[in-house]
């Protein structure tokens, strides 16, 4: 799950993760209001979307006033901000974040998340801050630390140590270094984070360490735990597709072809994508039912595969684990009679409960193409759709 | 027995009196698993199917009935604590079924285990079946197995099904079939599989079923060209999945640049896996893997 900028940094305050001043405003008005409360000589007006590269592509703006700021606000708002990181369509700007400008004497880079080849949380700090880590992680990547944290005894200091003076800090630095990593690892934790990402972490002149950016996703798995984490969801910034599929607890995300897949099994739901593409085809989502799905969850799957305009054939690939067939039978037929199913329906059946499934289907009075293997199940989808 | 279960399995089911839990172990007895014992915490005393006597803890099933294995069917918010309890109690494989335990659990569970006895399978997979001695431990369907001498170790559930059908369907059978899951982190990797099935005498050939994120395939790779001497076919889901998006599987996603198929896939096929297009031809190229081998099959 992804949060805002300014979600971010109410938790790094909550965690005493050292972050500028900053103000969440919605008008230019309320931009104006913000530069004037805030003071200082210079503000940044901060486009709020869950994309990163907001800088290069004009969504990060200095202000020199409290006038300017209400101005750059202006045209900032509604504005389709496109960066590297949104599609080709960008992200419609709905909340800037109004900081206080800070004395930055350097940049840092500061992430935290999992290694997966170590199975353990690692810090990544490297002295180019500012620039695209994966660009770093390519060219030099010995410029990039790393400190893997032990869960049996959580982040130590001597790992901050090791950063700190790896980065070439001194003096006071160091020790604000390493709070600031003892922090904000305990945030992470506790709120169950994937990834905590710090780009630029700045050193001021007086010697601050403080987060200049900060960017937060969750652990999905997780959230069943992390009500407060879950409050903070926009869910303007998702397909409304997806945060559909969500409510009912199913895997899906949004494709561009025209071919809707529901299948059970991550694994074999992207081969199924996989082979649609093989045969000719355009797969219009990816969808894992999953392994307990029940008549209800199976049904609003179907509804929500056949709510996409771009739909014109679906592919129905089960192979029965936990998932029985007769059940994912008994919800295609029920969602198709409830949708009044007017395009193309290929099914693969296979697994548990096969041949019962298979009856199901047969009796139903609907009009379906059957298929044995996932290949011809494609290409009869494929077909369909001429 | 091929590699990790067999016949010598004693096979305790945690979470025995759930709804996942009492429909796949009643599955599993019926496919002919050795079930000697049950565990939900506060139904000690009962018995599942007049047959398999539940205990509170994992600890009290080990000593009552000398199990030697455990699956786990305990929710997300529970599991961690149920592989640890296993783990604590000596159990030398614990097999976890369960999808969605946090990650940072699973940080702390892969810590607890370094130093103990028991090898972790899982989680969020499908389990591990070896047909010749009528030991299915998962979720598995045992009507498309049978018996015969070909490995086979995925990341999928659904998808491992799918090469066995078709492993089936050729006329050759499996000696055992091992879902490692879906995870980022997770107890058991590729390499820890195909180490057993190199060393197995009742394997002749591998199927090895990777997907986006992580780089366990080119580990995988890198370790099979240095020493796996078995023929070995390989197939990667997930080449038409776009970065950024976690493709059902916490583990499916491709970050960073990193993780991506055709990465697996440039490894794999380097490394002497004869790679499969598609998911339908899973069994056909493990076929040619060992026909270029000179295997008579």
């Amino acid at each position: 799950m992804k949060i805002h900028e300014y979600q971010g940094k109410e938790i790094f305050r909550k965690y005493g993760v050292p972050v500028p001043r900053g103000i969440v405003a919605r008008s230019p008005d309320q931009a104006e209001h913000a530069a004037k409360e805030l003071g200082t000589k210079v503000v940044v007006v901060k486009a709020q979307i869950h994309a990163g590269g907001r800088g290069k592509g004009g969504g990060v703006k200095l202000a020199k006033s409290p006038a300017e700021a209400k101005t750059i606000a202006k045209s900032m708002l509604g504005m389709m901000l496109k960066t590297i990181q949104t599609g080709p369509e960008g992200q419609q700007v709905q909340t800037l974040y109004i900081e206080e400008g800070m004395d930055i004497e350097k940049e840092y880079y500061l992430g935290l998340t999992l290694d997966r080849a170590t199975g353990r949380n690692t810090f990544m700090a490297s002295t180019e801050g500012g620039v695209e880590i994966e660009k770093v992680a390519h060219e030099t990547p010995e410029k990039i630390l790393r400190e893997a944290v032990d869960p049996a005894v959580g982040f130590q200091d001597f790992q901050g140590r090791k950063m700190a003076f790896g980065l070439g800090l001194s003096g006071d630095s160091v020790a604000k270094f390493v709070k600031f990593c003892r922090q904000l690892y305990t945030c992470y934790i506790e709120t169950d984070s994937s990834l905590a990402e710090i780009n630029p972490l700045v050193k001021l002149k007086d010697g601050t360490i403080i987060a200049l950016d900060a960017k937060l996703n969750f652990d999905d798995n997780a959230l069943y735990r992390q009500t407060s984490v879950v409050e903070m969801r926009d869910v303007h910034e998702e397909d409304p597709r997806e945060a559909k599929a969500k409510e009912f607890d199913l895997a899906y995300i949004a494709l561009e072809g025209n071919i809707g897949c529901m299948v059970n099994g991550a694994g074999l739901a992207m081969a199924t994508m996989d082979t649609i593409k093989l045969v000719g085809g355009q797969p219009a989502n990816f969808l894992d039912v999953g392994g307990g799905a029940n008549r209800e969850k199976v049904t609003a799957a179907f509804k929500l595969i056949l709510a996409d305009p771009a739909v014109k054939a679906v592919l129905v690939n089960i192979f029965g684990g936990i998932m029985k067939c007769d059940v994912i039978a008994e919800g295609i037929v029920a969602a198709a009679k409830e949708v009044s199913l007017n395009i193309p329906l290929v099914v693969r059946l296979e697994g548990t409960n096969v041949e019962k499934g298979k009856e199901i289907l047969r009796t139903s009075g609907l009009k379906i193409t059957p298929a044995d293997d996932l290949r011809q199940a494609a290409e009869r989808a494929v077909a369909a759709i001429k | 027995m091929s590699i990790l279960v067999g016949a010598d399995t004693r096979l305790m089911v945690q979470g025995i009196t759930g709804s996942a839990g009492s429909f796949h172990a009643k599955q599993c007895m019926d496919y002919g698993t050795n079930i000697v014992a049950g565990v939900t915490p506060g139904k000690g005393g009962q018995t599942f199917e007049n047959k398999v006597p539940i205990f509170n803890t994992v600890d009290e099933a080990v000593k009552a009935t000398g199990a030697n294995a455990s699956v786990v069917f305990v929710p997300p918010p529970y599991a961690a604590d149920s592989i640890m309890e296993a783990a604590d109690a000596k159990v030398p494989l614990v097999i976890t079924i369960t999808e969605g335990i946090p990650v940072n659990d699973m940080i702390k569970v892969k810590r607890y285990l370094q130093g103990t006895g028991t090898r972790l399978i899982g989680p969020n997979c499908p389990g591990v079946i070896t047909p010749r001695a009528k030991c299915k431990i998962g979720i598995m369907p045992g009507h498309i197995h049978r018996p015969g001498r070909i490995g086979v170790v995925s990341r999928s559930g659904t998808l491992t099904y799918e090469a066995v059908f078709q492993v089936t369907g050729l006329g050759l059978g499996q000696s055992t079939a091992v879902g490692i899951g879906g995870d980022p982190v997770n107890g058991t990797n590729f390499i820890d599989m195909l180490k057993l099935f190199n060393e197995d005498p009742e394997t002749d050939a591998v199927i090895m079923i990777g997907e986006i994120g992580g780089s366990a395939e080119e580990e995988a790779a890198d370790w099979v060209k240095a020493n796996f001497k078995k023929p070995i076919a390989g197939f990667i889901a997930g080449a038409s999945a776009p970065a950024g998006k976690r493709m059902g599987h916490a583990g499916a996603i491709i970050s960073g640049g990193k993780g991506g198929a055709s990465d697996k896939i440039a490894a794999m096929s380097a490394a002497g896996y004869v790679m499969a297009q598609s998911p339908s031809e899973l069994g056909s190229t493990l076929v040619e893997a060992m026909k270029r081998r000179g295997m008579k099959v």
